[in-house]
This record gives C-alpha cells, sequence and structure tokens, in this order.
C-alpha cells in the first residue's frame, strides 16, 4: 500500500487536498481532509504536500530508437527518462531501422517496453512502408498489433494521394492520422528558422510556410474524409491559426506542442549549439508568445516531447551537419510550467488526458479516483532545478544548464513507484 | 580579444587596431628580407575543410613572415574522408602543437565551434555564407589606404549578398568605418530579412551606378545555390555584370573590388579586371599584411587594442 499524502489531486470533481491511497495496481481511496490519517504497518508514505498529483504523463511523440539506432536511446534507457519525467506512457515513434510499418515490428516494440516495464510503451505505425512515402505500410496487421497512431514523423507524407488514402482507410478503423508537416521544397534543406536571423548568419532558412502550406493542404483532406487528424509539433503561429479555425468547423482535429518550442526562439542559434537545432526550428518571439498562448486556451491540445536522442559524438560538428532532435522526457514537465506558468487543471490535461485520449489509451490520462489504474504522478509546481545530467542515454538537451521551475516527485505505473526522488 | 570569429559587434577602434597593424606589417613586407622574428616557436595551423588556395596561402604567408611555423590541415588526404568529426581534427591539430588555429569551412559558426572545445585562439578564415573577417579586415586596408579613410565613402557591393561571407563581414567594417553600403542585387540573391542592417538595397545596379566611389564585385556562389537566383548567366551579365559600358559610366574617382577568384566574362569584363582603376591586386597585398596583423594581434599580444 502506498499513501501518496497531502498533495493537491486532480479527481473528475475538481481539485482537492487528499490523501489517495493506493493498493495493488488500482487507487482504492481519495480521503479528503482525513480526520484520522490511514495507519498501516505496510504502507509506504509519500509526502506530496505542495505538490500536484494526477494521472500519469503521456508523451504522444518519443523517439526510443530502438531497433537500429541503440547507440543513442534504447528501450529500456527512455523508458528511464520516461519515468523520470513523470510519464507512464509513451508513443514510440516508428521511424526506427527499420520502420514500425509491420505488425510484428510494433509487436517487439510492446513487447520490449513491458518486459522493462517502467511505463508503456505504446509503438505508432508508420504510414507508408519504410517510411518511403511511395506505398501504404500494413495497417490492418498494425492494428492488429494494437497500433492506434500513424505517422511517417521525421518526413512529411507528402503525396497527397496516398495521404487521401491512408485517411479514408484509417477513418474506418478508429485510427490517428499523425503529420510531421514540412514540405521539402519550402523547407529547401533549411537547417534554422528563415527569417532575421537566418540572413544574418548565413544560414538556410526554413520558412514558416513549409509547415503551414501541408497543415492547410492536410486540413482540406480532413474535410474530405473526415479522419481524425493530429498536427505533431506545431512551431508558428500561422498553423496555430489553421487549427483554430479547423476546430471552429468542427473538424476532428488536434495538435500537439513541443516543450522546447515554448521556451526558445531562433536568437539561439546564434550560439551555434545543435542543441538547439530541431525540425520545426526554434521560431520567432512572436511564435513563442502565440503557442503559450493557444497551450493555455486549448487550441493546442496537448504538450509531446519529440524527444529526438543523438549522442554526443554525433554533436561534435558544426550546427548544419548536426542530426535534427533534442531530447525532453526528463524537462518537458518543468519546461511547460517555466514556459506558461501552466495552472494544475491545464497541466494535466495537456500533459495526460488529452494526450491519451488522442492516443486512445484507456489506461492513462483518467483523473484520480477510486477504481482508477494507479498510473500517477506527483510534481512539484514550484521547487527549482538545473538539468545537468540525463538518465537518457543521449545528452543532447538544450535545458542543459537552464534553471527550470517544476519538478517530478514520483511516478507510479499500476501502483508501482518508477521513479521517486526526495524533496 | 581571444579569437577572431565575427566582425559583428566589432568597435571602429578595434578594427582601426588591425588596420593601423596591418600598415606597419605593410613596411616589413616591402623590405629586402620581409621577415620578422616576432613569433618564432608559434606553430600556426591552417584547417581548410574547404578548398581555398588563395586564402590558405596567403595566411601561411602571413603567419612565415611572423616567423611561425605552419601546420596545414589538408582535407583530400585527411581523415575528415575517414569519418573524424571536427573536434576530433582540432584537438588533434591542437595535440600535436597548434598555437593557432585558422579554420575555413562550408559550414555557418565551424570556427565558433573550434574555439568551444580548443584552449588556444581561432581565426574563421570564412564560415559558409556567414562571416569572412579577414577579408573585411583586407578590404577596409585596401580602401583606407587607397582614400585614406572610408568616412564618407559610398560602397556597392554587387552581386551574390546572399550566399556571400565577404558581403556580410564586409557591410560591417565598411559602416562601422563610416562608410555607406549600397547592396546591389535582384531580390533572389538578397538575404531574405535585413532589418536592421546598416546599408541600403538597390535592384538595379544603373540606378546607383555613378553615385558610387567603390564598385565591390562578387562571384555567383554556384556551391551555395547562388546559380538559382536568376534564370540564366547572359541574363545575371546583362544586369549586374560591370561590363566596358557600365565601367565607362562610373565616377572618375571611383575603383572596383573583387575578393576573388573572379569570373572574367560573367562579374567583371577583362577590360575592367585589367585596368588600373581596379584594386584587386591591392587586395591580395594587403591581404597578407592584415593577416599578419590578425595573428600577431591574437598570438603575441592579445591583451592590448581591445
Amino acid at each position: 500500500m502506498i499513501v501518496i499524502r497531502g498533495g493537491s489531486v486532480l479527481t473528475p470533481d475538481g481539485i482537492v487536498v487528499a490523501d489517495v491511497v493506493v493498493d495493488g495496481e488500482e487507487v482504492i481511496a481519495v480521503d479528503e481532509a482525513p480526520a484520522q490519517p490511514r495507519q498501516s504497518p505496510s504502507a509506504q508514505v509519500l509526502d506530496a504536500s505542495g505538490c500536484w498529483v494526477g494521472p500519469g504523463l503521456v508523451d504522444l511523440h518519443t523517439h526510443l530508437r530502438e531497433p537500429g539506432q541503440e547507440w543513442k536511446e534504447d528501450i529500456a534507457s527512455g523508458s528511464r527518462a520516461a519515468a523520470a519525467g513523470g510519464f507512464t506512457a509513451v508513443v514510440a515513434m516508428p521511424n526506427t531501422v527499420p520502420a514500425i510499418d509491420e505488425g510484428h515490428r510494433a509487436r517487439f516494440v510492446a513487447e520490449r517496453g513491458a518486459k522493462v516495464g517502467l511505463c508503456d510503451v505504446v509503438p505508432a505505425g508508420a504510414l507508408s512502408l519504410g517510411r518511403e512515402g511511395e506505398h501504404l505500410a500494413r495497417f490492418d496487421e498494425l492494428i492488429e498489433a494494437g497500433v492506434r497512431l500513424f505517422t511517417d514523423d521525421g518526413d512529411t507524407l507528402v503525396d497527397a494521394g496516398l495521404l487521401r488514402r491512408a485517411m479514408e482507410y484509417l477513418a474506418d478503423r478508429d485510427c490517428v492520422i499523425a503529420q510531421h508537416a514540412e514540405d521539402p521544397g519550402l523547407a529547401g534543406g533549411g537547417h534554422m528558422h528563415e527569417g532575421s536571423v537566418s540572413s544574418r548568419l548565413g544560414m538556410r532558412g526554413l520558412p514558416a510556410l513549409a509547415e503551414e502550406t501541408v497543415v492547410a493542404r492536410d486540413l482540406a483532406l480532413v474535410e474530405l474524409t473526415g479522419a481524425t487528424y493530429h498536427v505533431q509539433h506545431v512551431s508558428t503561429a500561422g498553423t496555430v491559426e489553421l487549427i483554430r479555425r479547423a476546430k471552429a468547423a468542427g473538424l476532428p482535429v488536434t495538435a500537439e506542442v513541443a516543450p522546447h518550442h515554448l521556451v526558445f526562439d531562433h536568437h539561439e542559434v546564434e550560439s551555434m549549439d545543435p542543441n538547439f537545432k530541431m525540425y520545426p526550428p526554434l521560431r520567432t518571439p512572436d511564435d513563442v508568445a502565440e503557442l503559450r498562448r493557444a497551450l493555455l486556451d486549448g487550441t493546442i491540445d496537448a504538450v509531446a516531447t519529440d524527444h529526438a536522442p543523438h549522442a554526443d559524438h554525433e554533436q561534435e560538428v558544426t550546427f548544419e551537419e548536426a542530426p535534427r532532435g533534442v531530447i525532453g522526457l526528463e524537462t518537458a514537465a518543468a519546461a511547460t510550467i517555466t514556459a506558461t506558468g501552466i495552472d494544475q487543471q491545464r497541466f494535466f490535461e495537456a500533459l495526460s488526458i488529452s494526450p491519451a485520449r488522442i492516443a486512445r489509451l484507456e489506461e492513462h490520462g483518467r483523473p484520480v479516483a477510486p477504481g482508477s489504474p494507479a498510473n500517477l504522478v506527483v510534481v512539484d509546481p514550484t521547487a527549482t532545478w538545473t538539468p545537468r545530467r540525463f538518465h537518457s542515454r543521449s545528452q543532447n538537451s538544450p535545458f542543459l544548464g537552464r534553471q527550470l521551475t517544476g519538478k517530478v516527485r514520483a511516478t507510479l505505473l499500476r501502483g508501482r513507484l518508477t521513479h521517486q526522488e526526495t524533496a | 580579444m581571444r579569437h577572431l570569429l565575427t566582425i559583428e559587434g566589432m568597435s571602429r577602434e578595434e578594427l582601426e587596431d588591425f588596420l593601423d597593424l596591418a600598415d606597419e606589417f605593410l613596411e616589413v613586407l616591402d623590405r629586402p628580407i620581409p621577415k620578422v622574428p616576432t613569433l618564432r616557436g608559434a606553430t600556426v595551423a591552417t584547417m581548410f575543410f574547404e578548398p581555398s588556395t588563395r586564402t590558405r596561402l596567403s595566411f601561411e604567408r602571413a603567419a612565415r613572415a611572423l616567423s611561425a611555423d605552419v601546420l596545414t590541415f589538408a582535407p583530400a588526404t585527411s581523415s575528415v574522408t575517414k569519418g573524424e568529426s571536427l573536434k576530433d581534427t582540432a584537438l588533434t591539430l591542437r595535440a600535436m602543437g597548434a598555437d593557432l588555429m585558422v579554420v575555413r569551412h562550408s559550414a555557418t559558426g565551424a570556427a565558433h565551434r573550434v574555439a568551444q572545445w580548443v584552449d588556444v585562439p581561432v581565426v574563421n578564415a570564412g564560415d559558409g555564407a556567414h562571416q569572412h573577417p579577414t577579408q573585411a579586415i583586407l578590404d577596409s586596408l585596401t580602401l583606407r589606404r587607397h582614400f585614406g579613410k572610408l568616412d564618407g565613402l559610398h560602397v556597392g557591393i554587387v552581386g551574390d549578398i546572399r550566399h556571400s561571407r565577404v558581403a556580410r563581414s564586409g557591410l560591417q567594417a565598411f559602416s562601422t568605418l563610416g562608410a555607406r553600403v549600397t547592396l546591389i542585387a535582384p531580390p533572389t540573391l538578397l538575404p531574405l530579412d535585413m532589418t536592421g542592417w546598416p546599408v541600403e538595397v538597390a535592384h538595379d545596379f544603373d540606378d546607383v551606378l555613378a553615385d558610387l566611389d567603390v564598385v565591390y564585385l562578387l562571384r555567383i556562389q554556384q556551391e551555395r545555390g547562388g546559380a538559382t537566383g536568376f534564370t540564366s548567366l547572359p541574363e545575371y551579365v546583362r544586369r549586374f555584370g560591370l561590363d566596358d559600358a557600365r565601367f565607362a559610366r562610373l565616377r572618375p574617382e571611383a575603383v572596383v573590388m573583387h575578393p576573388g577568384p573572379m569570373n572574367r566574362g560573367v562579374e567583371i569584363s577583362p577590360h575592367v579586371a585589367d585596368s588600373s582603376r581596379t584594386l584587386i591586386l591591392d587586395q591580395v597585398r594587403n591581404g597578407v599584411a592584415a593577416r599578419m596583423a590578425v595573428l600577431f594581434r591574437l598570438l603575441a599580444s592579445p591583451g592590448e587594442g581591445t
């Protein structure tokens, strides 16, 4: 038995200060202002005073690199990072080597995740075979293996005809199409946001329109097919506006933002540090402000890490030559709190409830109540800390050495502590 | 000053310090034995990841004129083709005894990265389309020696500005030293966002031609996509080449500069290239002295002048 004592608990009826009692794999009680604190000789007590208690975090966008690139990360090291970051479920992106485009490959990822046992590893499937954008992946086998979210992430599914067919197929199977929106022609081999900083640095730029034109086109296909569509790592104010309008029109559209896009803008690239290189790139301060607003007002549904590990030696090159992406699992909660000053209700919506709903994960993202699965996280929203070293196998984080507010104190997966830190 | 990575943010005093030193070194280069013992025992490594014979030779000539030893890193025959990282290459040359590293690379920020890894001064000899600070210093030196000062000069930089590190570092140096700078190019060859740049912009060469004191011509950077800025080479020559007709319309005291290598018949006509009003060979000569000034300032007296 574990008693999480005195935290601010997100329940189906709102936020209350309570003790959460966990027994076995479930929450058995949420005791508000208990006259007599529950005593049991075998109970482990976690002091959560001043902390937020809620459903374990869910990441819609994690690159675990296994199979194929285990020198960057594997399912075990990535699961440790996830648990330390407060996550109880992560959706593993399918751009592994080989890509997750057949049922048995998805099963391998899920089984490895279950064996490690630190968080639920939910495989996403590729949209196209080999992520080559030419033929549809083996949707039926992938769905059979438990896949509900399909994406060619890392690349864009450019062919509108193929995307239309994918949408028509998957709309009928209660699945989500997630798009990494980047028109290759407009992207033009850019290394950073196209704007004042790229012009000064003489670096080839990637314009905001490379993202926005793809999203605009895809939304027209959503209108045609009725498919459920999710925009990955929204990075521009223009994309936010497209999503706002699509939602107002009642289209089945959701969106995520990456924590680094909430915190940093394109001026960071002046350091030439590859830890600020990611796709989509860091945009302008105006874009950052709009992303924060859109996350808080719900236009953007979820925070998703786009955790993308790369080994130190791969980063020891110029910015232009460095690989794309940065890690994020262990800093996502803190970065979101630091950047937006988000309240507890919206925090759990954005990092747990919405992503669990988007990924169709019934055991995750549920407000804390007797009988709910004990997938829980304890977050201290006011603690400050400075990241120096991560559980992830790779250390390519833009948050290294930056002070953040908000610290994950404990994570429970089905009643078992997967991460614990003393205050 | 510890490294020379960019002209951006450099003060007029810092720039003039380099020019004053370079003037002194030009005298050295005119002596029967054009060599001083100032940097005897020091080793200058040139790391040129992008082929550039003239800039490398200029740095090596400058190092030897100061009696420094030279380590030449030649990528064609090096470990870069065997997958060695930039950091390992830099640390290897440092371990061989390099006291200063001169870095040329096709990517922005290469010299900045090397400066983060080694404990010796780093000189940026050109990084992508970003900066080429010693070119800006030698060009400023050339203009100051010819005109006496840069204050009030109208410098027109013509051509592939978008892909040009020479333009980016040059315009900053010229304007800091008091010149008025106009960038002359079609929109497709200009940087996309020049907010706050100390420049004027002209899309028509003929509009501003007769007002210029200095015509600074650039090469089309084919290797960075410069040729995508127009639809045929004859079109570029017709609109932006300094041909004989345009040359005749220049003010009598106006001069022509080019960082080299030149493409005769494209941005510059053969007649103009050979004219006595071009300062192109002065730029080459002054380049050695400017680089001596940089090596001297960073190795012999890093505390002074900054």
